[in-house]
C-alpha cells in the first residue's frame, strides 16, 4: 500500500478574506503540485492562519473558490476532510488521556478503518509516528504531564499516523528544540518526495528543498482593507496615536 | 459508523476518566430536591402535589448545568478544528456527543429520580409513567441543549447565554412531561403526554443536529 494516495492538484483562484471588518487578502491565487511545498510568509496579521483554514475548509472564502482536481472543494467537505492533515495553534490534546491514546482517536478518526488489520495496520503507524517524534518512551504518559514542545511533537504526530495527501500546517516549529525540528522538515521532504503535498505557514527557515514561497503581503489590499474609507482613516488616527 | 462510535467512545472514555459533569449534575439534582421539602414543609400531600413539577423542574436544571461544556472544551483546545476537518460531517459528530452526553448525565437523572420521587412521596401510580417520560424527554433536552452549546460558543459568558437561549425551549417538553406523571396519578391515561415527549424527541433528532453543526461552522469561522 502507497504511504500516500495520488495527489490531485489543489488550486485556489481569486480568493478574498475578510475577518471581521477588514478585509485581510484579495486576489490570491494558488497552485500546489503532487510534490510541491507552499511556504506562507508574511507578517502577522497577513492571513497565514486565515488562508490556512480557508485551505482545511474550516471557513469558507468570501469569494474565489478552491479546487481539488477541478472540482470545488466546499461541494464535498468530507472527501476534502480524507485527504488533509490540519495542525493548528491549538494541540487538541486531551490532558486525561495519555499520548497514545489521544494519538489512537485522530489517527482512527481519519483513516476510519474497519476490522481487524485495518487496525492493527493503524496501531503500528501510531507506535512508528510516535517513535519519529521522540515519544516512544512516553506513550503510557498522562498528557497533562508533557511540556510544550512534547505537546507539539504529539500533535504533529498526527501527520504520520494516518496518511494524507495534504498537510496544513500552521507554524508547526513551535516550541520544537533542533532535533525535533530537523525531523519535523525531513518529514515534510519524505512526504512531497512521496506525491504528498504541503502547505506550511512560518517565520522560519525551514531549509526545505523544493518549497515554493507565497507571499501574502503581496495580496493585502490598499487601504488597510476597510471597505469603508472613514473606518480606514479612523484605523490610521489610532495607529498615529499609538497603543494607549 | 466507525467514526460515530470512535468519538462516542472517545468522550464516553473522557467522562470517566474526569467523572465530574456526571457527579455534579447528579449531587445537584439531589441537593436541589431535597430544598423542597425544607422550603414548602413537609406535609406529604402538598409534596405529592408538586413532585413531579419539582423533579422535572430540577433535572432540566440540572442537564443545562453540563451543556456549557458539550463543546466548549473542543472548541478551546483545537478538538473542534480536527473534527471540522475529519472525513466524517459535522452532523454525526454532533449527534455522538449528544448522545455521550445522554448516557453520562440524562440516563443517571433517570436513574436517581425514583429514589427522589420517594422523598416527595409521589403516588405509586406514578412511577412507572415518571420513568417513561423522563426517557423520552431527558434526550430531547440534550439535544435541544445542542443547539444553544454550538450558539454559545466563543461568547463571552457563555453558560448564562445558554440559558437564557435554552431554557424557553424546554418547556414544552416540561409541560408534558409533568402532565404524564399527574395524568397517571389521577388515574386517566398518561398516553398522550408521552406520544407528545416521543414527537418532540423525533423533531429534535432531526432537526438539531443540523441546527447544532451550522452553529459550530459559525463558530469556527
Amino acid at each position: 500500500m502507497p504511504a500516500v494516495s495520488p495527489a490531485r492538484p489543489f488550486r485556489g483562484r481569486d480568493l478574498v478574506c475578510v475577518r471581521g471588518e477588514r478585509r485581510v487578502f484579495a486576489g490570491l491565487d494558488f497552485d500546489l503540485a503532487p510534490g510541491g511545498a507552499l511556504l506562507l510568509a508574511g507578517p502577522n496579521g497577513s492571513g497565514k492562519s486565515s488562508l490556512l483554514r480557508l485551505m482545511a475548509g474550516l471557513s469558507r472564502p468570501t469569494a474565489g473558490i478552491l479546487t481539488w482536481d477541478g472540482s470545488p472543494v466546499a461541494e464535498d467537505r468530507e472527501a476534502h476532510g480524507a485527504r488533509l492533515h490540519y495542525v493548528g495553534h491549538a494541540d487538541a490534546i486531551k490532558p486525561a488521556f495519555t499520548a497514545a491514546e489521544n494519538l489512537a482517536f485522530w489517527a482512527g478518526l481519519a483513516a476510519g478503518g474497519r476490522g481487524r488489520a485495518a487496525r492493527a495496520e493503524t496501531g503500528k503507524r501510531i507506535d512508528a509516528a510516535l517513535d519519529y517524534f521522540g515519544l516512544g518512551g512516553l506513550a503510557e504518559t498522562p498528557s497533562r504531564l508533557l511540556s510544550a514542545g512534547q505537546r507539539r511533537r504529539l500533535a504533529l504526530a498526527r501527520l504520520l499516523a494516518a496518511p494524507a495527501a495534504l498537510w496544513l500546517l500552521d507554524e508547526p516549529t513551535l516550541a520544537l528544540d533542533a532535533e525535533s525540528f530537523a525531523r519535523l522538515v525531513r518529514a515534510i521532504d519524505d512526504h512531497c518526495a512521496a506525491g504528498g503535498m504541503a502547505v506550511c505557514a512560518t517565520h522560519v527557515d525551514l531549509g526545505l528543498a523544493s518549497a515554493e514561497r507565497l507571499d501574502l503581503d503581496a495580496f493585502a489590499p490598499a487601504n488597510g482593507g476597510f471597505a469603508d474609507p472613514f473606518a480606514a482613516a479612523e484605523a490610521a488616527e489610532i495607529a498615529e496615536a499609538g497603543p494607549a | 459508523m466507525s467514526r460515530f462510535l470512535a468519538i462516542l467512545w472517545r468522550d464516553l472514555r473522557l467522562a470517566g476518566r474526569w467523572g465530574s459533569d456526571t457527579v455534579m449534575v447528579v449531587v445537584f439534582f439531589v441537593l436541589a430536591v431535597v430544598l423542597f421539602p425544607f422550603g414548602v414543609g413537609p406535609e406529604a400531600q402538598v409534596l405529592a402535589r408538586i413532585a413531579a413539577g419539582v423533579i422535572w423542574v430540577t433535572a432540566l436544571l440540572a442537564a443545562m448545568l453540563s451543556l456549557e461544556r458539550l463543546f466548549l472544551v473542543d472548541y478551546e483546545d483545537g478538538g473542534l478544528d480536527l473534527l471540522a476537518s475529519a472525513p466524517v460531517s459535522l452532523e454525526l459528530v454532533v449527534l455522538a456527543k449528544c448522545l455521550a452526553h445522554w448516557l453520562t448525565t440524562g440516563l443517571p437523572l433517570i436513574l436517581v429520580s425514583p429514589l427522589l420521587a420517594v422523598l416527595l412521596n409521589l403516588e405509586a401510580e406514578g412511577y412507572a409513567v415518571l420513568l417513561a417520560a423522563m426517557l423520552a424527554g431527558t434526550p430531547t433536552l440534550t439535544l435541544i441543549g445542542a443547539i444553544g452549546a454550538a450558539l454559545a460558543l466563543g461568547a463571552r459568558r457563555g453558560g448564562a447565554l445558554l440559558s437564557l437561549l435554552v431554557l424557553p425551549l424546554y418547556i414544552p417538553v416540561l409541560i408534558f412531561g409533568v402532565a404524564a406523571v399527574d395524568a397517571s396519578v389521577a388515574g386517566l391515561s398518561a398516553h398522550p403526554h408521552l406520544m407528545f415527549l416521543g414527537a418532540f424527541f423525533l423533531g429534535a433528532l432531526a432537526l438539531s443536529p443540523w441546527a447544532a453543526a451550522a452553529g459550530l461552522r459559525q463558530a469556527l469561522e
